[in-house]
């Protein structure tokens, strides 16, 4: 596809399809509806599926189906809508079910949403977040191709910046490391065959015995075998960061998403205003950069964080500094009236002197 | 083959008489309690299936209730779902393998209570795949609960005294309201409280699936099935009880079938 114009719910739905992604549902809800919209046309014409989903809770219902006979699928919503698809989120971890979760989120105040989720029992699910709409095409793919690499939901973080803004760009397929066969897979063939399959978030294969499938022991060393796999994504996958002027970097300001490119560009005025300062912008945010902002907080006096919320991912930032450095919470909640996620805050000079003030300030705690 | 006759309760259990289960439906025993109307349930629907030749390519997706054990215990591709979810996994799955026999099976909680909303609309877009509803009135897994289409008078553990109308509303004839739906192009409500509802029922889910195999559209088979220790009642009473009970409450037979002759 030749590079053009285009927003970024309609980059996001043409590198979705590009990504192999065969089947959609959703239910309308701003930034995310425009996605909808996008799927609902794009889709027929390469013989996918886009439904109407009546509910978020029968949207993600229908992704999980449709990935269960091994088509790529996705759904999403905004943070709200999300909220109402924790509990299958959630059982799909367990049935190894992969399909792509879009949250395009109004603002950032569901770091913990995504990162965490609302849901039941062990799981987690990786999340990345794009910067702007370039890299967003990329990620997109990539969260495809994580799911069924590790036969797990993956989480897409937007926001209506993201949705609702416009790039020049190309959207292209990206060939990631080939996957095994999806051999767990149904589509019916192998009924009345002897060896019929079972996609299960109770049971990873039929058993000739109910007992083994449905008894507690069974079901209790299922739940501890898929919850294993917690830690083998967490050390499966590569975090992803971007950073910048940490090699003499005295103050970092960790962002991510669209705050980020506002820090990212801040911080080089404030580079060339002199100030020793650097910036880590988090991609993966689960599993998160850990080893990046360890190695910033061994050198820089202090770290910060901006976030649009009122401290979320400060958290996996001061877990990851591990009492290296003081870590501050520098961000806020701000958004315009339409709650949609614009925020006054995205302001270059706003966020420049709240950077500056905030270095001032930890400096002087600091000595 | 010689089938013992015996006074009262048999000696031998069926099953080692001989294999009286359909090839679909594997395993040695199910697990569910003696005079469970499920496994009679099942059985027809494998037996169907298999008269019709129709099990490949077929999927089924199941919610959750004492019938989840068949998610394992079927030769059929299965898809699990969450507690009232399957009619959108369902959708999901016949959207991307429309060549395949589609079917969920729900009990009456994970349907009427949990699912309500989800089989309705499944039903409205008219989605090619079979609901098979297992009803017998309650929560049997939780141990004897109301559902939404407990009876008025039966007594479950939450409505001790018998479901009072004025105390706990009235129950939800499923089929009945699904039949108004234009997507849903068959309906009908057997049960498996005798022989002759048992052959009645094999009729109506062999129509549902030949309907879903032209592409007609939705297609619904309720299932009034026993569960005697939900009901409290013994074993050997139950197919009366669904009789007096379930069946006068909800009429059994055909209630729309849009492409039979007039």
């Amino acid at each position: 596809m030749p590079r053009r114009l285009m927003d970024g719910s309609e980059a996001i739905a043409e590198a979705m399809v590009a990504a192999g992604c065969r089947f959609f549902a959703g239910y309308p809800m701003t930034p995310f509806t425009e996605v909808l919209e996008h799927m609902a046309r794009l889709l027929p014409a390469v013989g996918g599926a886009c439904v109407n989903a009546e509910s978020e809770l029968e949207a993600v219902g229908m992704a999980w189906g449709a990935a269960a006979t091994g088509a790529r699928a996705a759904t999403g919503s905004v943070g709200q809508g999300i909220s109402l698809m924790q509990e299958s989120i959630s059982e799909a971890t367990r049935g190894l079910i992969p399909f792509v979760v879009l949250n395009m989120s109004r603002g950032q105040a569901d770091y913990f949403q995504a990162t965490r989720g609302g849901g039941h029992g062990d799981y987690r699910t990786p999340v990345l977040a794009p910067v702007d709409i370039t890299e967003a095409v990329e990620l997109v793919q990539r969260c495809f191709h994580l799911a069924d690499e590790w036969r797990n939901p993956v989480v897409f973080y937007g926001d209506y910046y993201l949705a609702h803004t416009q790039e020049s760009v190309e959207v292209t397929r990206i060939d990631f490391p080939p996957l095994p066969p999806k051999d767990w897979s149904v589509d019916g063939t192998t009924s009345a065959t002897g060896a019929a399959r079972l996609v299960s978030p109770l049971a990873l294969a039929k058993s000739a015995d109910h007992e083994d499938t449905s008894g507690l022991a069974g079901y209790g060393a299922h739940l501890r075998q898929v919850g294993l796999r917690i830690a083998e994504m967490e050390a499966g996958i590569e975090p992803l960061a971007e950073t910048g002027f940490l090699d003499d970097a005295e103050y970092v300001v960790v962002s991510f998403g669209t705050a980020a490119r506002y820090v990212r560009y801040v911080v080089g005025l404030l580079r060339d205003e002199g100030l020793p300062i650097g910036f880590i912008r988090p991609i993966t945010l689960w599993p998160f950069p850990n080893e990046v902002v360890a190695r910033a907080a061994e050198t820089a006096k202090a770290l910060a964080v901006y976030e649009l919320n009122l401290g979320q991912m400060v958290d996996d930032v001061r877990l990851a500094a591990s009492g290296r450095a003081p870590v501050q919470f520098i961000g806020d909640i701000t958004l315009d009236g339409s709650g949609f996620g614009i925020s006054p805050d995205y302001d270059v000079d706003r966020l420049r002197d709240r950077i500056r003030a905030a270095y001032a300030a930890c400096l002087s705690e600091v000595s | 083959m010689r089938i013992p006759i015996v006074d009262g309760r048999p000696d031998v259990p069926a099953s080692l008489v001989d294999d009286f289960a359909p090839s679909l439906i594997t395993g040695p025993e199910h697990h569910l309690c003696p005079g469970c109307g499920h496994p009679v349930a099942m059985r027809a629907v494998a037996d169907v299936m298999l008269d019709l030749d129709i099990a490949r390519p077929s999927i089924a997706v199941l919610g959750i209730g004492c019938y989840t054990m068949y998610s394992g215990g079927m030769d059929i591709d299965t898809v699990q779902a969450l507690h009232g979810r399957a009619p959108s996994l369902a959708t999901g799955v016949k959207r991307m393998q429309p060549d395949a026999l589609v079917f969920c099976v729900q009990g009456d909680g994970d349907m009427v209570n949990e699912g309500l909303q989800e089989i309705v609309h499944t039903a409205a877009r008219g989605e090619r795949v079979t609901a098979l509803l297992l009803n017998n009135g309650v929560f049997g897994e939780t141990g004897g609960h109301m559902t939404a289409t407990t009876v008025l008078g039966q007594r479950t553990k939450n409505t001790l005294d018998g479901r009072d109308a004025a105390l706990h509303g009235f129950p939800i004839p499923v089929a009945n309201l699904l039949a108004q739906l234009e997507g849903a192009v068959f309906v009908a409500r057997g049960a498996v409280n005798n022989a002759g509802n048992v052959a009645r029922t094999r009729r109506m889910l062999a129509r549902a699936f030949e309907l879903q195999k032209a592409g007609a559209g939705f297609t619904f088979v309720e299932i009034l099935t026993m569960c005697p220790t939900g009901w409290f009642v013994d074993t050997r009473e139950a197919p009366a009880y669904l009789g007096d009970h379930l069946a006068s409450a909800f009429e059994l037979g055909v209630l729309k079938d849009v492409s039979a002759p007039a």
